[in-house]
């Protein structure tokens, strides 16, 4: 998506850049349903983050208030230093919404006419149909396009102001594998060039792969803030795992003392030792002992979201 | 994006809320791509004209014109309302779609929304009375002056607003294609106690109570310019029932900001 800002050039020694997001101490309640608890989250401009939680952790409730959809009952939501509100009105935030959103009766052409027409800044129509994939479907009735081909158009009205953070809620339902990977590349290719992402999605893999961040959240909170790697070790640590024939106690106590270790198995020939800090164990492993052949693994990421999103007490 | 997006500089917020035509275009198209609505406010009502105002007493005379002129007026008011109720319930239909949500995230103003709505309901409304006046005009009994079939016809116009804001109301409550099913017979209902139909004995209990309906005093403001005569009732009467219409639906509106 090549996409030009006229005008828009500024030295960035003159102000300090505003967060592409920033969320302070954000509360919403509806009666006595608390949906979001707290949340600080700062987002820096051009970062790509998945914004993970089990159903019902406040996700959606949390990108509403970002849209100016809903007002935090405590705290404040800043886009790029504005009012959500502003924001949306200046076209800087735009939204890939799961379902629905479209009129039924319209071409796909006739929709993207008129949510262009709302913005001064819209990108040419054309181009943007072209970049979403649906050029060659411009004139067919949005009642009659497949669920892929609608997710493109509401892709390609998210697109139109050329807006500087996207939000993607559960983006690339209802496509398949091909469609999914070219629309990744995508937004990769976008936020290379400063676009700022945030998507929730219910594929733990896409997180993985495609976010610098994954933010998870868990009844109304932030559970864990980090890079993929991060949260699979925040939540389970890593297993470390070297050939030790016959090992002796006083090795094992050894490593049972190291910092962070959770536990210390001996199978066969193996050793196997869960900890927090996987590398601590390694080197002493292999400074200390005659152990061999040393595996380090994380747990999976599904792991760590099903670890740190259990139930706690509130 | 070659350059950080600023967002104080070089991005404005759209003149007029974002009204612009094309959207008012587009939503004209929609509702003239309707047939079901197109048939039962165009050609449903012309011919309802043809044959209620082809009954034996069509020329006696009733104030400045004839019976079939009279018969005319109700007519277009009975089809532009039911084509503005039909278009006002579509915000409902719009707002189930998520529609209303994809516009919230652009500057569209809620005002500049409805004030589109409006004139598309407007709009449609004057294609309705239009088409029932050239009916009328190429079938030939209708009797009146120029002027006071002109005047009927831009008071209908105005009259219309009361059911686009009931289409708004009723739209909201029961959202989709429920609303019309509701506003159909209802208007149709509505149009026999307002005396669009056919007229009511005055001194029948029925007339008391049907003097209170919504469709009545539009009637009544629609016609005065051919009766010559505007019962006292009708103004407080249409006025007060666009003001209930539009808070019912302010109401309805407002109270689903929370999650739109």
């Amino acid at each position: 998506m090549t996409t030009t800002l006229a005008g828009d050039v500024r030295p960035p020694a003159l102000e300090p850049r505003p967060a592409a997001l920033l969320l302070s101490g954000v509360t919403r309640s509806f009666g006595d349903v608390h949906a979001v608890r707290g949340i600080d989250l700062r987002i820096e401009p051009g970062e790509v983050v998945a914004f993970l939680g089990p159903n019902g952790a406040g996700k959606t409730t949390t990108l509403d208030m970002v849209l100016g959809l809903g007002r935090p009952t405590s705290g404040t939501v800043e886009v790029l230093g504005l009012e959500p509100r502003e924001a949306v009105a200046r076209g800087l935030v735009s939204a890939v919404m799961q379902s629905g959103g479209l009129l039924q009766d319209l071409t796909v052409r006739e929709t993207v006419h008129y949510v262009a027409s709302l913005f001064p800044h819209a990108r040419p129509v054309d181009a943007v149909m072209e970049d979403a994939g649906i050029t060659r479907i411009a004139g067919r009735v949005v009642a009659a396009c497949s669920g892929g081909e609608q997710q493109r158009l509401r892709v390609a009205l998210a697109l139109l102001p050329d807006p500087a953070l996207l939000l993607l809620d559960e983006p690339t339902t209802g496509m398949d594998v091909e469609a999914r990977r070219s629309f990744w590349s995508t937004v990769r290719r976008d936020a290379a060039q400063g676009r700022t992402v945030v998507f929730a999605t219910h594929y733990l893999e896409e997180a993985d792969q495609y976010a610098d961040r994954i933010v998870l959240v868990a009844q109304g909170r932030i559970v864990a803030d980090g890079t993929s790697a991060e949260v699979r070790a925040l939540a389970s640590g890593r297993i470390v795992r070297a050939t030790l024939p016959a090992p002796s106690p006083a090795v094992l106590a050894s490593l049972h003392d190291l910092p962070g270790v959770d536990s210390v198995e001996v199978r066969g020939e193996h050793v196997i030792v869960h900890a927090d800090d996987s590398d601590a164990v390694a080197r002493h492993l292999l400074t200390h002992t005659p152990a061999r052949d040393l595996e380090i693994t994380a747990r999976g990421l599904e792991d760590a979201f099903l670890t740190l999103t259990q139930e706690r007490p509130a | 994006m070659s350059t950080t997006t600023s967002p104080t500089t070089g991005r404005r917020v759209p003149p007029l809320g974002g009204f612009n035509p094309t959207v008012l275009g587009l939503e004209l198209r929609r509702m003239l791509r309707n047939r079901r609505t197109l048939f039962f406010s165009l050609v449903f009502p012309a011919a309802l004209f043809l044959s209620f105002g082809t009954q034996s007493d069509w020329d006696h005379s009733v104030g400045n014109g004839n019976v079939a002129a009279y018969v005319l007026v109700s007519m277009a008011l009975y089809g532009a309302a039911l084509i503005a109720a039909s278009s006002g319930a579509s915000v409902g239909a719009e707002r189930a779609l998520g529609w209303s949500r994809q516009l919230r995230l652009t500057p569209l103003h809620p005002a500049a929304y409805v004030v589109t709505k409006t004139l598309v309901a407007l709009a449609l409304g004057a294609v309705a009375i239009t088409t029932v006046n050239l009916v009328g005009v190429v079938q030939g009994k209708p009797l009146m002056a120029v002027g006071t079939w002109l005047a009927c016809g831009a008071l209908t116009l105005l009259c219309v607003l009361v059911f686009a804001a009931l289409g708004v109301f009723v739209g909201y409550l029961m959202p989709g294609e429920n609303a019309m099913q509701v506003l159909g017979p209802g208007l149709a209902i509505l149009a026999f106690l307002g005396n669009v139909f056919i007229p009511m004995d005055e001194s029948s209990l029925v007339y008391r109570i049907a003097e209170w309906t919504p469709m009545f005093g539009v009637a009544e403001i629609s016609r005065a310019p051919l009766t010559g005569d505007l019962a006292w009732g009708a103004v407080p009467n249409a006025v007060g029932w666009l003001v209930v219409f539009v808070a019912g639906a302010a109401w309805r509106m407002s109270r689903d900001t929370a999650r739109v």
